[in-house]
């Protein structure tokens, strides 16, 4: 009984320190931090920390991160942006990696009327149409003819095969994407495979592909699966060439892959931390991680949730209050904004206008080829 | 298509199929004594695979893979005495719910403690290196696989028929309380039944993370699945089904694609149309029978 009144007390003193405590701004955050897209989110979530360390605070508010994690999965990630809106009553939230995730989402933020960037959802689906969905990354359409057009100019590839997962919304995307372009710059398309989330063996779709000599093969895959995809790919004794999307930019796929990713060429964002020329913002973006993190190396999904926070800061300033309709409408007019990943202006579609930068993979390690302007 | 390629394609089915019919076995085999289905099998599986994982790092190959069977045999004993056996007597529908209950708690232990960060699988390079003839890339580990899978029903009858054990498991098969009548330890055979069957999960998880390099907390729950479904089709209960059904189902999978290259995103419909019709022609399955000694 003692324990409890104790307990009570405790429980009083600390609700009356947080009533009269400092005014916060809550943002949410939602990622992947479990499940097959752990890695991704994590590594974004790790951005959105170190930009909240450098910038904790906005209108002279401290800045609240509410952190969900949605699982990898479409409906734990409906749910997890109604928990954040509904329970924590944030006024903007940031994420997610994975576009059929932030489809999820964005539908319980539209309704609410909740103002969401998203960090690496690169489906054009997520924004269009919508008042409350933004984002840092560029599209699937745009990356896709950066991938084809790479295929072409640089790799002189006139036959190209598809191998695509039906059930995920960002492969079938850039797939759809890759084949349009690859098909207006006179190539052919020879094969289009597909398979389903979870499947492990490709093999009878490979032989198919393997069977009609393609110069490249484009696999809009998640590393994990792309990485056995190139493992069996070469065990059936595949020759061509191999390209896929920024979700395979992780360097499990080398892990998975091993000497099967040699040569693997990848888009994505025009951030690396071996990047030639690196603008003043990617250099302290690097900077910072290193210092925070000294044994991880800065990655790109990192550098977009960085992006994505001080995307959300520089709307909350802009508007000046942090009421979600101001912060929404600040959003939309985003222009010429300091990222890691260049200046940032968004379009009337709510998406940033980037280069694609190419990766490939060369004696086990990524190399950042540069940039490409999609043709 | 040509010879070479459905050649091709035949290595493929056998690959995949010697794999569903390695996991299918288990099932059969706890089905057949204890007329459950142990749901668990799936992470038993993953289990299996985690422990070479980790043990082939400090440890020669052939020891690892040792030692990852028997750590997963105690993990299915374990299973069988904290979950199962206290529910002995209850309905059968409370043992499956309970069942199902130790996959979902396998699952997320494993997502706790080892992430759900996907990890590489150690691979022995002799096995993957693929052999070529005429244009046909076999890998050693398709030859393998069936001859495994082979070694381990051979070693699994052996059990049944010819050990006094066995005898007491087929005993169990037929009627548990006049065995316990008998005076037979009915806990201690089926700790064994468990032990084994869980012990040829993990050759089949293995076997699995040597063809598709990669181990994460969820990789038990789709080849489960359809393992299951293959002792299904098979004649659950039976070994020599669940192997036919394996192979069955891994070649329906990859001929599908590869005589439909188009409709290739259907495969898993195609898959389990021509299951479904299996079974509605063979209710039992394709050696099931109706009420005999089920192993």
């Amino acid at each position: 009984m003692k324990l409890l009144k104790i307990l009570a007390a405790a429980l009083f003193a600390v609700s009356l320190m947080a009533s009269t405590g400092q005014a916060q701004v809550k943002v949410g955050v939602y990622l992947p931090l479990t499940g097959q897209n752990a890695f991704g989110g994590q590594l974004e979530l790790d951005g959105i920390n170190l930009a909240a360390g450098t910038l904790p605070e906005v209108l002279g508010q401290k800045v609240e991160l509410v952190v969900m994690d949605n699982k990898s999965d479409k409906v734990e990630s409906a749910n997890a942006v109604r928990r954040l809106i509904e329970n924590d009553k944030v006024v903007a939230i940031i994420g997610t990696y994975g576009s059929s995730l932030a489809l999820a989402g964005g539908e319980v933020a539209e309704a609410s009327k909740i103002p969401v960037v998203g960090t690496s959802c690169t489906n054009p689906l997520v924004t269009q149409g919508k008042t409350y969905y933004f984002r840092a990354c560029f599209i699937d359409p745009y990356q896709g003819a950066g991938a084809a057009t790479y295929a072409v100019k640089n790799l002189s590839a006139k036959k190209a095969a598809l191998l695509t997962d039906v059930s995920n919304d960002y492969a079938v995307g850039l797939s759809e994407f890759f084949k349009r372009s690859f098909l207006a710059l006179g190539g052919e398309i020879v094969a289009e495979l597909k398979y389903n989330s979870g499947d492990q063996d490709f093999t009878a779709q490979l032989t198919e592909i393997i069977s009609k000599a393609p110069d490249v093969m484009f696999m809009p895959a998640y590393f994990a699966e792309g990485g056995i995809i190139m493992k069996q790919a070469r065990e059936l004794g595949a020759t061509f060439r191999i390209m896929g999307g920024d979700a395979m930019d992780n360097p499990e796929t080398v892990s998975i892959a091993g000497e099967a990713a040699e040569g693997f060429i990848h888009t994505s964002f025009p951030y690396d931390s071996n990047m030639p020329d690196m603008n003043a913002e990617a250099k302290a973006f690097t900077e910072a991680w290193k210092k925070a993190n000294p044994d991880k190396e800065p990655n790109v999904n990192a550098a977009l949730g960085y992006a994505s926070y001080v995307m959300v800061l520089d709307a909350i300033t802009r508007a000046g209050s942090a009421d979600p309709a101001a912060i929404t409408t600040a959003l939309a007019a985003t222009k010429d904004l300091n990222t890691p990943l260049g200046l940032l202006t968004l379009d009337k579609d709510h998406n940033p206008q980037m280069p694609v930068g190419i990766i490939e993979i060369k004696d086990g390690k990524r190399a950042y080829l540069g940039e490409i302007t999609p043709e | 298509m040509t010879v070479e390629l459905f050649i091709q394609n035949v290595f493929n089915a056998l690959t995949v199929g010697s794999l569903y019919a390695l996991i299918a076995i288990g099932y059969t085999m706890v089905y057949g004594i204890l007329r459950f289905i142990n749901f668990a099998h799936g992470d038993i599986f993953m289990a299996g695979a985690y422990l070479i994982f980790f043990i082939a790092f400090h440890l020669s190959w052939p020891i690892a893979a040792i030692l990852a069977i028997a750590g997963s045999s105690l993990l299915g004993i374990l299973v069988d005495q904290t979950a199962y056996r206290p529910l002995r007597d209850a309905p059968r529908i409370s043992a499956l719910i309970s069942a199902i209950g130790v996959s979902f708690f396998l699952e997320n232990l494993a997502l706790v403690v080892f992430t759900g960060l996907p990890r590489p699988a150690v691979q022995p390079k002799w096995m993957v290196d693929p052999i070529v003839v005429g244009g046909v890339h076999i890998l050693p580990l398709t030859f393998l696989v069936p001859v495994v899978t082979a070694v381990l029903v051979l070693g699994l009858l052996w059990i049944v028929h010819r050990t006094r054990p066995g005898l007491a498991m087929r005993a169990i098969s037929r009627d548990i309380e006049t065995t316990r009548l008998m005076g037979v330890s009915i806990d201690r055979i089926i700790a064994l039944t468990f032990g084994l069957g869980s012990a040829l999960a993990a050759a089949a998880g293995i076997m699995w993370a040597m063809r598709y390099p990669q181990i994460h907390p969820f990789m038990g729950v789709i080849p489960g699945f359809k393992a299951f479904i293959a002792a299904v089709v098979g004649g659950i209960g039976s070994i020599q089904g669940a192997v036919m059904g394996g192979l069955l189902l891994g070649t329906v999978e990859v001929m599908a694609v590869a005589f439909n290259p188009t409709l290739s995103g259907y495969r898993d419909a195609f898959a389990f149309v021509l299951l479904i019709v299996i079974l509605l022609f063979l209710p039992t399955g394709l050696v099931g029978e109706k009420i005999k000694d089920k192993i």
